[in-house]
């Protein structure tokens, strides 16, 4: 089948119903998005499908032929996804950093949709799970953003 | 090809059989010549140990540790591994510090096993304990010390002028009389030629003058990892490698009796072969999913464990409810951790006696990145293993013993760890390494294993269970005289060991033991009970656990004697300054001690508690503010000060009380494994809930730096965390709440 991801079409040969996570980490080789629980529980394996947050590990690959899937390696090919980066730093937000790409995702997400969320809104699109306990500084970096003040 | 490269992180990439030139850290500037060349399956260690200036000092072959590129850039190889405490910042902060170079420009991996880099002053090398920094301070600035010498030296033949003339600026040797000066790169091929200078021939810089160390320098890995670059054990590539997944006996020990379904299996799409090993089946394949997948389908008959298994064997009848009253009915024979005065005679003449059984829950360590191991057998019998450790040197000796392979024949990597909490040091039955390199050795080809979430929660090793009986007494003032505490537990050490030691297990009692609280008699001790349950170490270990059950117990001694539980504890530590200091700090940060209950501005009853822990050689003390919502507990505030002596970097001092602050309140709200017939009952964040985003807390944090001698901060801002909760709880519901987690109480 025929995938876009990140803007390049890659042809890739996989059952319909095998998790797009595993066919971008095993047949693209692009680590960036990670396994964590194989269940959509924790999020590290978020990415974009035409803008919007999936959780990659549940995501059969048939589902995103013909649509435009971005994952951590082309976030700050993003204007949004790199100002979420630039706030991730300026935060120094990671500490293991596992969790981070699927945060990153999900926070450019909330953003390209909402570009001045409430506090309401970020709590309910930053669900992901981090065990080292970043979340203050995640919540710092995302209502920085949607205050605008870091374009 | 004759690649140049020297960072690990390169050599992970190479594919097999190329040869690699490794500099030894006398980096040649635009030439190869007189670097040695070296076949890659060699060990990188010994090689550049070899290479070093020989020398018996601990952290001083300055080449085994750095090398400076012709661009400047200072590629350190750390003793530790970075796992998110930010370790390869405050090396770089430290080294570059004395080494006069901006620790920005550092590039930070993870040495290789080997003698060279055992550099800890306790003679070990482990990344744990929250010993890094404090145990190897003076010998990583030293060594940067040694290094900035040889740059000088170095300069001083390049300029032809005496090295008394000559100083550093960041990444320079500086001539101020001529108004010369060479980068560190153009000299760093030379200096690392030289021989290390007598350690103690060189002086450190005054801490007045630090530009690095004690600032809030920006971790060096923040845009990695804010972008999928970073590089962990689960996405090692090695070329010609396949994919590997497992699955476990149901209860540890037994072992298989057969595959009922092998050839079904066999002719799955992708399979490449089907597996037996000790304790669990597996399936090599060309792609991880399918190995899952087909390793899943796997329809095993497991035998009981026998006789004579290597392993704790898991009988069949084993929960968590039954292991708590078994030990809750446990009478002794004890032993002493402490016994200070005359506890039996104290309470006798008490004027009051308080009596109360505590106990906590089993934890996983739930770290976000499944463990994985990577193994490549080299066409000369060597062997190479990418793993998740807190320990090179152990682990690459425990290869030897499994495999027979001379230790100098396995080439150990240690990549970034995607958390760890104590999760990757040696377990025995819980790594998932020995299973890789027996089917990589079955395969004739490299073999990525990774064991899904459900495979980790069924053989993570747990935190320990424990049940501890406390009495005390109180005088007429209502202040205790006296305090007894027994504890029916085993600690991780002695489950590790199998057995008792000739001591009480440190780890079993930590935060019951050495409590700072000026109270004349008092004791602790242990009835040793061992368990079938494989334990382990989990952030901030016995003080996880104990230092809920004391401070919680301390409170209640202050209901009962009439006293303000802060007041009480200010009486206790009389003539303590270091403590009293810490303690008027966090109830300065949170804006005055109030116990409540008091109503908050939205109009909810809320009540605060406050809880201290002396952990790892640090001090901290902290205050939780509580309300309930919907009979849940909800946690809006934690005020911490925490006192480790001295800090290397503010910045992330803060972010790991935070981090400490959300496990500690993960572990005190709703946090658990519960074991039924042999078997936990979660196996993935569906049934095994850690903290999400929306029960976190606000975390305001004051560092206090007595002066004292420099302790820990991985693990010291978590133990208190708990018992200040408790403590709030009990004050804002009348409830004393004697076990974790508090989802566990039902409150109105």
């Amino acid at each position: 089948m025929e995938l876009r991801i990140n803007q390049q079409t890659y042809q890739v040969e996989a059952d319909a119903d095998t998790p797009l996570l595993w066919v971008i980490r095993d047949d693209l080789g692009l680590t960036g998005t990670k396994y964590g629980c194989g269940l959509a529980q924790c999020g590290a394996c978020s990415v974009l499908v035409d803008g919007n947050v999936v959780r990659a590990c549940v995501t059969p690959v048939a589902g995103v032929v013909g649509r435009e899937v971005t994952t951590i390696e082309a976030i700050e090919n993003d204007a949004v996804g790199k100002r979420v980066v630039a706030a991730w730093v300026e935060h120094q937000v990671a500490q293991c950093g596992y969790c981070q790409s699927g945060q990153v995702m999900a926070a450019t997400a909330l953003l390209k949709h909402t570009p001045k969320p409430s506090t309401a809104q970020i709590d309910a699109a930053m669900v992901n799970l981090c065990r080292c306990g970043t979340y203050n500084a995640i919540h710092a970096a995302v209502h920085e953003l949607a205050q605008g003040e870091n374009a | 090809m004759n690649a140049r490269t020297d960072a690990p992180d390169d050599l992970l990439r190479l594919r097999n059989g190329e040869t690699v030139n490794l500099s030894r850290r006398r980096f040649l500037a635009g030439t190869a010549i007189g670097a040695l060349v070296l076949g890659f399956g060699l060990p990188l260690g010994s090689a550049r140990v070899q290479a070093a200036a020989a020398t018996t000092e601990r952290g001083t072959q300055v080449p085994a540790f750095l090398e400076i590129r012709p661009d400047g850039s200072v590629h350190l190889l750390s003793p530790f591994v970075e796992g998110g405490q930010g370790v390869n910042t405050a090396m770089a902060q430290i080294i570059g510090e004395e080494l006069d170079a901006d620790p920005a420009t550092f590039v930070v991996d993870s040495a290789p096993p080997g003698e060279a880099y055992v550099v800890m002053e306790n003679g070990w090398r482990i990344t744990g304990g929250s010993m890094s920094v404090r145990m190897s301070y003076p010998t990583m600035r030293r060594l940067g010390a040694l290094a900035r010498t040889m740059l000088l030296q170095a300069g001083a033949e390049q300029l032809g002028v005496p090295v008394a003339e000559l100083g550093t600026e960041p990444g320079k040797v500086v001539h101020a009389a001529s108004g010369r000066s060479l980068g560190y790169g153009e000299l760093a091929a030379k200096a690392m030629d030289l021989p290390v200078p007598d350690p103690a021939s060189v002086k450190l810089r005054d801490p007045s003058q630090f530009r690095w160390i004690g600032k809030p320098v920006q971790r060096l890995d923040a845009h990695d990892k804010s972008t999928g670059k970073a590089i962990y054990s689960i996405d090692i590539k090695v070329d010609g490698m396949l994919h590997a997944a497992v699955q476990h006996a149901p209860r540890l020990g037994m072992t298989v009796g057969g595959l009922r379904n092998e050839e079904q299996v066999k002719a799955m799409k992708g399979v490449h072969s089907v597996h037996q090993l000790p304790g669990a089946v597996a399936v090599v394949a060309e792609r991880w999913w399918h190995a899952k997948r087909a390793v899943e389908a796997l329809q095993v008959d497991w035998k009981e464990a026998a006789a004579d298994s290597q392993v704790r064997p898991m009988p069949a009848d084993f929960s968590t409810d039954g292991w708590r009253d078994h030990l809750a009915a446990q009478g002794g024979p004890s032993r002493d951790e402490e016994n200070q005065g005359d506890v039996a005679g104290a309470l006798a003449s008490a004027k009051t006696t308080v009596e109360a059984t505590y106990h906590n829950q089993y934890l996983n360590h739930a770290q976000l990145e499944p463990p994985s191991a990577t193994a490549r057998f080299n066409p000369d019998g060597s062997l190479e293993v990418w793993l998740p450790n807190q320990a090179q040197d152990m682990f690459r000796d425990d290869i030897a013993k499994r495999t027979g392979l001379d230790p100098a024949r396995i080439t150990l990597h240690s990549p970034l760890l995607g958390g760890f909490f104590g999760r990757h040091f040696l377990y025995d039955s819980a790594n998932p390494y020995p299973q890789a390199i027996a089917l990589a050795k079955a395969v004739g080809r490299p073999v990525k294993l990774i064991w899904s979430r459900e495979e980790e929660f069924l053989r993570d090793a747990m935190r320990p269970m424990a049940v501890v009986k406390f009495r005390a007494g109180l005088d007429e003032k209502g202040l205790p005289v006296a305090i007894e505490a027994i504890s029916a537990t085993e600690g991780p050490t002695e489950a590790l060991a199998g057995k008792q030691g000739d001591k009480v297990d440190p780890t079993a009692l930590e935060g019951l033991s050495g409590k700072a609280y000026a109270i004349a008699n008092k004791r602790t001790a242990q009835i040793y009970v061992k368990g079938p349950a494989m334990l382990g170490y989990w952030r901030s270990v016995g003080n996880s656990l104990n230092d809920f059950f004391y401070e919680s117990f301390l409170d209640e001694l202050a209901d009962k004697g009439g006293h303000d539980p802060f007041e009480l504890r200010l009486q206790l530590l009389q003539g303590n300054p270091r403590l009293t200091t810490l303690l008027q700090a966090v109830g300065e940060l949170s804006g005055g001690w109030k116990r409540g209950p008091f109503t908050a501005e939205d109009g909810s009853k809320r009540a605060r508690g406050v809880a201290m822990a002396s952990p790892f050689g640090s001090e901290a003390a902290v205050i939780a503010e509580v309300s309930l919502e919907g009979g849940q507990v909800r946690v809006h505030d934690i005020w911490q000060a925490i006192d480790p002596g001295s800090i290397v970097n503010p910045a992330i001092i803060e972010a790991q009380v935070n981090s400490a602050v959300s496990l500690g309140l993960s572990q005190v709200l709703l946090e658990e494994s519960v074991w039924l017939n042999g078997m936990p009952r979660a196996r993935n964040y569906d049934l095994y809930p850690v903290l999400p985003p929306s029960r976190m807390a606000r975390v305001h944090v004051r560092i206090v730096e007595s002066g004292a001698k420099m302790g820990g901060i991985g693990e010291p801002p978590l133990p208190a965390v708990a018992p200040a909760v408790a403590n709030a709880v009990a004050q804002l519901t009348g409830q004393r709440v004697r076990s974790m987690p508090l989802s566990r109480h039902t409150f109105s």
